[in-house]
């Protein structure tokens, strides 16, 4: 119903130019050069969570590649795309590498400071044309047709959006995709998945680049002309002005906002000289205000206002087909050594948080570590997943050291977590969430997820997403968007992500934590359960009544040394651990 | 390049350089307090310069006509609040900061704007006319969204910086001006000639930041600003509202911006859109002192003095990508060394 709706509006806006005047096609044609570049600022900004005021800079690359190579060496405009692209691909990367690295803020200024000093630089370059600029550039042939009118442009310029709005809505649909989406607020739950997040983060910043890049080389052979001023800081801030006014999160959003602001400031430009009585870019001033009253307003942007209260919720609904499990790792030998910690220890500046402590988990049980508050039981933890380094000692896995190993390293290897504050993706859905918890047992990378080419690995992995969530018991909540959940099923959601990596030990940091009596019977139902099919858990806690009734055994911190160790009868009715709850 | 030339370019980038020092003190008071990334800080310099230079041909300046629509603006934010509330001593006090001490002020300089009078009067009034707008500013657009992330506050500041950059243009036009040094005198020592402006220039600014100094230092209120900075939470919770920090910083800023302006505006001819790069380098020198901490901002913004100096007798056209391509090791330098959670979003 919604697709058959979209292919009509599709199918008449291809007539647009037959329909609309020379002005309205023009104004159509930029709006479509403008969207190419806010959809990449889209899937960079609004969903990876990474800004950039710079991306007027990657436009610049990709119209002046062509228009030097087209009138300085006579080169097809095809050959000035595949310059374009590539000079941009290379800048992109080198900049990506750079500023992706960069955190919180100095990222957005980061973009400031190049795309000031790529605009110099065009300014500067004589071959370039210096700040005069370069004419004379050729129109582009499209099958013997010389592309000169505003009717013939609106085609490529269009496809190219089409292209854009689909491989991005593709990707995000993807494996990749997920781990996109996650990047902006829960990057480390993404790194203990398994997700690379720098190289991530590089490949999205280079793909909004390419957009950039491909919108440049359409506008050089449509204006055949260029100069610096449409590449400079403030056309790069417009294009983000665009992407927030429409809703940076929204793919949709970015259309929105390339039309409206676009229109609006053809308006503004008309009226506004007159209004004051002299000429000059008056038009900011509004953008200025109007994005300032957007932000108070609606944070999301104009899409987002619109979405959330047409579809409050709405279920994204994917199709599981039946399919076959993912390959399973090979289970250890019941009772075996899986967990080795030998005299961990963890300093932070002169405080020893964990003073070497050492315990083992075998394979198959339920171990506890508990302790009061402070006791460094979230340190220990941290210690094992990767989180933190250690200062001393050593933590084996199977065998294998995990010192100086990456969260996304450690994933691999067969250990799972949950967190102790609640890490989902909340506009993704229950299945979606739990499918990123598959990420290591999939392979498709950000290319294939684009041109939708990982379809039947995709379907593996939303089936036994799938699965998973049906063996925690929340069948029914499948599409639910996961921050849509109450507190207690959000935690049960984060286990089921776990089991979807198919882990050979699960961690579970805190689970029982600001959970209700009932939320924590299912959750030991659930635990002792996973216990019964072979699964082996560590669980840091410190509800002692959640914890003694389940365990096989426990390890009791107190102050970052081990205080006891055993089964929960007797470390219960130790006068030293009793002293440490209770005080003396 | 002999040592003359050498003597020269540093005096131009110790000039330039304390100015940017000041945008960067400024930069850094001000994310420290609010979070907020000050891109306009720049326009204060501008609008200070540019009223400055109205009031010194005669003209009337037409910040007047923002001072008055910006705080009626800022009342309409407050009524809505005033009017849950109802409380008169609020509702007063709303109505003076934000209608009469304006009104005050356009009346004042409508007055006098057309009349013959002393460098330092002009100065007092460009101060009253142009320092006010920077605690409007914070109650329109940053007060509503204090809490926001830092990112959606820098948003608010590029919007912010657009809209002032527009309506200086409105306002004064698009030629630039240059306004009557404060002394004529030069002094020579050797090859090297010393403008009386430069001196100025110097001793302001090293006054400045020592008043600064003081002010966070031995004061009551500055201790009060700092808290806010350390733990805005702990600061509420001990009686410092966050408000007023939000706009005494504010306040702060946009004097340290109209102040350089004054000064620079003998020797830079400015335009309505200068402030922006002046501000900008500034920024990268706050940068260089990691938005934290005030004498190495303040180093900072004197390396990109030099810098700019030396850069444009070597390679003049490239002098500003010289400048902004170094923030950029910078920047990754500090994001190494930071470590930041990225869940904070």
């Amino acid at each position: 119903m919604r697709r058959g709706l979209l292919v009509l509006l599709a199918g008449l806006f291809a007539f647009a130019p037959a329909l609309l005047s020379d002005y309205w096609t023009t104004l159509l044609d930029y709006i479509g050069l403008y969207a190419l570049v806010v959809l990449g600022i889209v899937l960079l900004t609004g969903i990876a969570g990474q800004v950039s005021f710079g991306q007027a800079a990657f436009v610049g690359l990709g119209a002046y590649a062509t228009a030097w190579l087209t009138t300085a060496h006579d080169a097809s405009p095809w050959i000035g795309l595949l310059l374009g692209l590539l000079v941009t691909a290379v800048f992109a990367l080198v900049l990506g590498l750079i500023t992706t690295r960069l955190s919180g803020h100095f990222l957005p200024l980061g973009t400031i400071a190049w795309g000031l000093a790529l605009f110099y630089l065009f300014g500067n370059l004589e071959f370039l044309g210096g700040f005069t600029g370069m004419s004379g550039i050729p129109p582009l042939q499209v099958l013997g047709h010389e592309l000169r009118s505003a009717q013939s442009f609106f085609y490529p310029i269009w496809l190219c959006v089409l292209a854009a709005v689909l491989s991005i809505q593709w990707l995000l649909d993807s494996r990749s995709g997920r781990a996109i989406r996650a990047l902006r607020s829960t990057a480390s739950m993404a790194q203990s998945f398994g997700v690379d997040t720098a190289t991530l983060k590089v490949k999205v910043f280079v793909y909004a680049a390419l957009l950039a890049a491909l919108s440049g080389w359409l506008y050089a052979h449509f204006q055949r002309f260029v100069n610096p001023t449409p590449f400079g800081l403030h056309v790069g801030i417009e294009y983000l002005f665009m992407a927030v006014v429409g809703g940076a999160g929204y793919v949709w959003g970015a259309l929105l906002g390339a039309a409206l602001i676009t229109v609006l400031k053809q308006l503004l430009q008309s009226v506004l000289p007159q209004l004051v009585g002299s000429s000059g870019q008056f038009e900011i001033v509004v953008f200025g205000v109007l994005l300032i009253a957007v932000l108070h307003g609606a944070r999301e942007g104009i899409w987002g206002w619109i979405d959330a209260r047409i579809t409050p919720l709405r279920p994204h609904r994917r199709m599981i087909a039946a399919a076959a499990a993912p390959a399973a790792r090979a289970r250890p030998a019941p009772d075996s050594v899986l967990l080795e910690v030998r005299a961990a220890r963890k300093t932070f500046g002169g405080l020893i948080a964990v003073n070497d402590v050492s315990f083992e988990q075998r394979a198959g049980e339920i171990l506890g570590l508990i302790g009061p508050n402070g006791a460094g039981k979230s340190t220990t933890f941290n210690l094992i997943t990767g989180m933190l380094p250690l200062s001393g000692g050593e933590v084996r896995f199977r065998g294998q050291s995990l010192a100086g190993l990456p969260p996304a390293r450690i994933a691999r290897l067969g250990i799972a977590r949950t967190f102790q504050h609640v890490k989902l993706v909340p506009g993704m859905s229950v299945l979606e969430n739990v499918a990123l918890g598959g990420h290591l047992r999939g392979g498709a990378g950000f290319v294939r997820g684009m041109l939708h080419l990982e379809r039947a690995e995709e379907r593996l992995l939303l089936a036994e997403a799938a699965r998973q969530i049906e063996r925690v018991g929340l069948g029914e909540h499948l599409h639910t968007p996961a921050g849509s959940l109450a507190l207690g099923m959000q935690r049960i959601v984060e286990v089921a992500r776990a089991l979807a990596a198919d882990p050979t030990l699960l961690l579970l940091d805190e689970p029982a934590a600001g959970l209700r009596y009932q939320e924590k019977q299912a959750l030991a139902r659930l635990l002792e359960k996973l216990r019964g099919e072979g699964l082996s858990i560590l669980l840091v806690e410190h509800d002692m009544d959640f914890v003694m009734g389940l365990v096989d055994r426990v390890v009791v911190l107190d102050f970052g040394v081990k205080l006891a160790e055993g089964l929960p009868r007797t470390v219960r009715d130790d006068p030293v651990v009793i002293e440490a709850y209770l005080g003396a | 390049m002999s040592f003359d030339i050498a003597l020269f370019l540093t005096q131009d980038g110790l000039t330039n350089g304390a100015i940017y020092a000041l945008m960067a003190l400024a930069l850094v008071l001000v994310f420290a307090v609010t979070r907020v990334i000050f891109v306009p800080q720049g326009e204060f310099l501008a609008y200070g310069a540019l009223t400055l230079a109205s009031l010194e041909a005669g003209k009337l300046p037409g910040t007047i006509w923002l001072l008055l629509a910006l705080g009626i603006l800022a009342f309409l934010f407050d009524l809505p609040g005033l009017l849950r509330q109802r409380r008169a001593r609020a509702a007063l006090q709303s109505a003076t900061w934000n209608l009469a001490v304006p009104l005050l002020i356009a009346a004042l300089v409508y007055v006098m704007a057309t009349e013959q009078t002393a460098r330092p009067v002009q100065i007092a009034l460009t101060c009253a006319l142009v320092v006010p707008l920077g605690p409007l500013l914070y109650r329109v657009a940053y007060q509503p969204i204090a809490d926001a992330p830092v990112l959606v506050l820098l948003i608010v500041s590029v919007a912010l910086h657009f809209a002032l950059s527009g309506l200086g243009l409105l306002l004064f036009g698009a030629e630039g001006v240059r306004t009557a040094p404060f002394s004529d005198a030069s002094f020579t020592a050797g090859a090297l000639v010393v403008s009386g402006q430069s001196l100025w220039v110097y001793a302001c600014s090293v006054v400045l930041m020592a008043l600064l100094y003081l002010f966070f230092d031995r004061t009551l209120y500055g201790k009060a600003l700092r808290a806010t900075a350390v733990n805005r939470i702990g600061a509420r919770l001990s009686g410092i509202s966050t408000v007023f920090a939000g706009r005494a910083s504010f306040l702060l800023a946009a004097s340290i911006g109209v102040f350089s302006g004054v000064l620079i505006a003998p020797i830079t001819t400015i335009y309505y859109d200068t402030g922006f790069l002046v501000g900008l380098k500034g920024f990268v020198g706050a940068i260089i002192g990691g938005l934290i901490s005030y004498p190495l901002a303040a180093a900072g913004a004197l390396l990109v003095g030099l810098l700019e100096s030396f850069a444009s007798f070597y390679a003049s056209a490239f002098k500003e990508v010289i400048v902004f391509t170094l923030i950029i090791p910078v920047l990754l330098w500090l994001s190494l060394r930071t470590h930041h959670d990225e869940e904070e979003e």
